[in-house]
């Protein structure tokens, strides 16, 4: 070819530049744990379904909550959320309302009317649950959805164990319990009421049942010895919150003392304030920071004026007072008791002092062990009777509603993996997605969504729902405050900001990957990565 | 007073796409069918900003005219990475000027397709900080003078890096080049009167004037595109940090783009026929030696003994731009607005919410 002077190559691009060479460090693409995440003790997919509620798909978003967890809107209403009090936006301005766009989706499936997928191919393997509470429904959820047949036992006359008989109906609506119930029944479980197992391996060797989940809970209350007036009267908290229930409510009068510093000392009294007590008081040993209550609790019912008396212990109970005795903390943070006496008036004394777990029902079962009050299992939730697996608050945990579906989640898996004759093996553990790996520049300023609450008067005379839900525009604004910690949310950043043009989009939900033939490892990406999802490693010479 | 519910996208435009806006809404750098102007091979340094700048700009020129664009280019480190004989990473009609003509280069191109009749096809010229603020200057000027229809865009990188980091003109006072003092009281940079190419533009008060860096890509383009919708001389300055000229990790340039304009220290601002039209105010203000601590041709300023007296004048020069410019003035017009206002539906980079939708007071 005819070249001009001095010419004596053929253009070309640059492209035969594989400028990749260059490289020391390589840049990839990973999922970190979002602390959310890493945090719930049912091991939901936190991150993931805020990614779909964040562009307004909602029933998604609820499909991807509803696969580790069957009850969104009771979560919604009665989870502790200590996700947000792990959430990194809370270094920056206040954690992501995660709770209150779960109680938004919950409301949103059962008002549209959504169901469950259809469960996997049928396994043939019968297995019996014990107590159709959190733990047993949520057992019975995840073993129907692997194919197994599931018959729930319930004791009691209707499903929720605690969820119905020990949480008030202001703060979880029986509606949204039954709802949430109705979902898993459409599934296949059957539920036997008025059915307490007195013995489980009878009831297991009667229903030719291939595994067992205990999930009974702690109904039986404590008691504390209290020198009593033959007229005193003495009730506990457990039975005060069942006899909600019924058609009698409970006659607690109009002066009511409770015992005790945890949650259900707060239900009970905040309870006797819309039953119409003009004095509700807390009596409890220790100090506020000690009190085992929940923070927001406590607020909420000094915020109805249930009043607390602070290092007391009730002495004595008569007719209509009572005797208290003033402690004090000890070096310990013990309170020691100082001799000096008052006397309060009341009309009953509600005692909330914790509660045990009637453990009848596994007597002579050979090789399970019991220790302080509550069933032995062993790392996958199995006890030493194989095949028997427990969970809730009858075995060693924290006592609440998020903790026991968690507990149904993972014995439904090891159940399943047992009766293949297999042992679940959990996926590893992602690296945490800690706030030092965000690059929070790009995120919009925005502060918390706050959900409405009823106001004051109307919560201290009815069993109305205290707090309200998001509507649709805020749910959304809320779910957009999500930082996406550790997991792409496809904003484009790595692929604009590389100076190489060495990053592939792959368009919508398909994410990105690197051209290695051109990227010269500047990291660039890495660091304007506004999640985290990209890290630099080393390549191998 | 009317509330307007602005809605809440996440990252906004803060990010360089954003799934949740509407596609027309997002960057010409998310779109995969981008021109890559500047494409992949090119032997710029890990990290180069000017590489950055230069796809960032040109691709959003190339969308602006339809792809009927032909740049000149001057000597400098674009030219020299982007074309070694016999390779070329530029996806556009590109001549390589001289060092000190770029500006007439493109002239001639322009009074060329004046001729021919082609007022569809535009024209570019680039070069960096030395060929504009040094050695170009006086084409430029008379580019400015004659208004020819021509978007004149500086890549500032602070110094001559092509040929080993030599101060230009454009080189900040107290940082260290290979032709500055090494060593005695003061070394780097003396404190001078500097040259401050986009007010000098501003002078000759031509249709319009804008500064834009790499670490904020929607006001680039945005920059960019209003340019080239305007005819006659324009000129645009783009702030692109030099890992390997000013010390720093391949991986900070976004970051001191960034650290520069929340310092005050490179101010972000538009201006038409010699007036300031919009600025970008500073979102989270940082002192200066968040700005000058990652980079080695500062480091004689911190140390065992801080030199606190430099950095107290540097931070002097960022604090009077911050009050030339109102980088901090709530009621400063902003190009961020000036932005919007192309857009159909305003977004918000902040979360205005009308708080009776969110059930407080």
């Amino acid at each position: 070819m005819q070249k001009p002077f001095a010419i004596t190559l053929d253009v070309g691009s640059s492209l035969a530049n594989h400028t990749g060479s260059w490289r020391n460090t390589r840049p990839v693409y990973l999922d970190r744990l979002p602390p959310c995440n890493h945090q719930c003790p049912a091991g939901e997919n936190i991150q993931a379904w805020l990614f779909h509620a964040e562009s307004g798909d909602y029933e998604q978003a609820w499909r991807v909550l509803v696969e580790d967890n069957p009850f969104p809107a009771i979560m919604g209403r009665v989870c502790y959320h200590s996700c947000e009090g792990a959430c990194n936006r809370g270094q920056l301005d206040a954690p992501v309302g995660i709770n209150s766009v779960e109680h938004f989706l919950g409301d949103q499936a059962i008002a549209q009317g959504w169901k469950l997928a259809p469960v996997a191919a049928a396994s043939g393997k019968k297995i019996l649950v014990v107590g159709a509470g959190p733990s047993g429904l949520s057992a019975a959820y995840h073993l129907a959805r692997l194919g197994h047949q599931v018959t729930v036992q319930e004791a009691g006359p209707l499903p929720g164990g605690m969820m119905r008989f020990g949480i008030p109906q202001y703060r979880l609506p029986r509606h949204v319990l039954d709802a949430e119930v109705q979902r898993i029944v459409d599934l296949g479980v059957h539920i036997d009421y008025n059915t307490k197992v007195s013995n489980v391996l009878e009831a297991q060797q009667q229903g030719g049942f291939d595994a067992v989940f205990l999930a009974v809970g702690a109904h039986i209350a404590k008691r504390a010895f209290i020198p009593a007036g033959d007229s005193a009267r003495v009730l506990d908290a457990v039975s005060v919150l069942r006899s909600m229930e019924g058609e009698d409510k409970p006659m607690l009068g109009r002066r009511v003392v409770v015992y005790g510093g945890g949650n259900t000392a707060i239900d009970v009294a905040r309870t006797a304030k819309r039953l119409g007590a003009t004095e509700a008081i807390i009596v409890y040993r220790r100090n506020r920071e000690k009190m085992p209550a929940h923070d927001f609790e406590v607020e909420e019912a000094l915020q109805e004026g249930v009043l607390i008396k602070w290092l007391s212990t009730i002495k004595q109970a008569g007719e209509s007072s009572i005797t208290v005795e003033k402690m004090a903390l000890d070096d310990k943070g013990f309170p020691q008791p100082t001799g000096e006496f008052e006397t309060l008036e009341a009309d009953s004394v509600v005692l909330a002092l914790g509660q045990d777990v009637d453990l009848s029902l596994i007597e002579g079962v050979p090789g399970l062990s019991v220790e302080d009050g509550v069933v032995r299992v062993d790392v996958n939730m199995m006890t030493g009777y194989a095949g028997i697996f427990a969970g809730g608050d009858m075995v060693p945990a924290e006592r609440n509603v998020t903790v026991a579906i968690g507990h149904g989640k993972k014995a439904a898996r090891n159940i399943d993996a047992w009766l293949k004759g297999s042992a679940y093996v959990a996926p590893p553990k992602k690296e945490l997605a800690g706030f030092d790996k965000l690059n929070t520049w790009y995120y919009s300023d925005a502060p918390k969504t706050v959900r409405p609450m009823l106001d004051i008067i109307r919560r201290q005379s009815t069993f109305e729902e205290v707090q309200g839900g998001l509507d649709e525009s805020n749910a959304l604004f809320e779910a957009r405050r999500c930082l996406s910690c550790g997991n792409c949310f496809e904003c484009d950043n790595c692929y604009g900001v590389c100076p190489d043009n060495a990053v592939i989009k792959h368009g919508p939900g398909k994410r990105f990957d690197f051209n290695y033939d051109y990227c010269k490892g500047c990291g660039i990406c890495v660091a304007e990565c506004p999640c985290g999802a990209i890290k630099m490693v080393p390549e191998e010479v | 007073m009317e509330q307007t519910v602005v809605k809440f996208y996440q990252t906004g435009t803060f990010t360089v796409g954003n799934r949740l806006l509407e596609p027309d809404q997002r960057s010409v750098q998310a779109n995969t069918q981008r021109n890559n102007s500047l494409n992949s091979g090119h032997r710029a340094c890990q990290g180069c900003g000017e590489a950055l700048g230069a796809r960032y700009a040109i691709d959003a020129a190339m969308q602006a005219t339809n792809g009927q664009l032909i740049a000149a280019n001057a000597t400098g480190c674009l030219e020299v990475f982007s074309t070694p004989y016999p390779e070329t990473s530029w996806q556009m009609p590109w001549i390589h000027s001289l060092f000190g003509n770029t500006a007439a280069v493109a002239t001639g191109i322009a009074a060329a397709m004046r001729v021919k009749g082609r007022s569809d096809v535009r024209v570019v010229a680039q070069g960096g900080d030395g060929g504009t603020t040094d050695i170009g200057f006086g084409c430029l000027s008379g580019m400015f003078e004659r208004n020819d229809d021509v978007l004149y865009i500086c890549y500032d990188n602070e110094a001559y890096m092509n040929t080993g980091v030599q101060r230009s003109s454009a080189t900040p006072p107290a940082a260290r080049t290979a032709t500055t003092m090494p060593v005695g009281p003061q070394p780097g940079n003396v404190f001078g009167q500097g040259k401050n190419l986009p007010q000098i533009a501003m002078a000759h008060e031509i249709p319009y004037v804008a500064t834009a860096t790499v670490a904020d890509l929607r006001d680039l383009e945005y920059k960019v595109t209003k340019a080239m919708s305007m005819r006659g001389a324009r000129y645009i300055h783009i702030f692109v940090p030099c890992p390997l000229g000013w010390g720093a990790a391949s991986h900070d340039t976004i970051r001191l783009a960034r650290l520069a304009t929340e310092s005050g220290f490179f101010p972000v601002f538009e201006a038409e026929r010699g007036e300031v039209t919009g600025v970008s105010r500073i979102r989270h203000q940082v002192p200066i030696e968040d700005y000058l601590k990652p980079q080695k041709r500062f480091a004689h300023l911190f140390g065992a003994k801080p030199d606190i007296e430099t950095i107290a004048r540097l931070q002097a020069i960022a604090d009077r731009n911050i009050r030339r410019y109102g980088l901090l003035d709530e009621a400063a017009p902003t190009a961020a607005q000036n932005r919007f206002k192309r857009l159909r539906d305003p977004l918000g980079d902040r979360a205005a919410y009308p708080a009776t939708n969110v059930g407080v007071e």
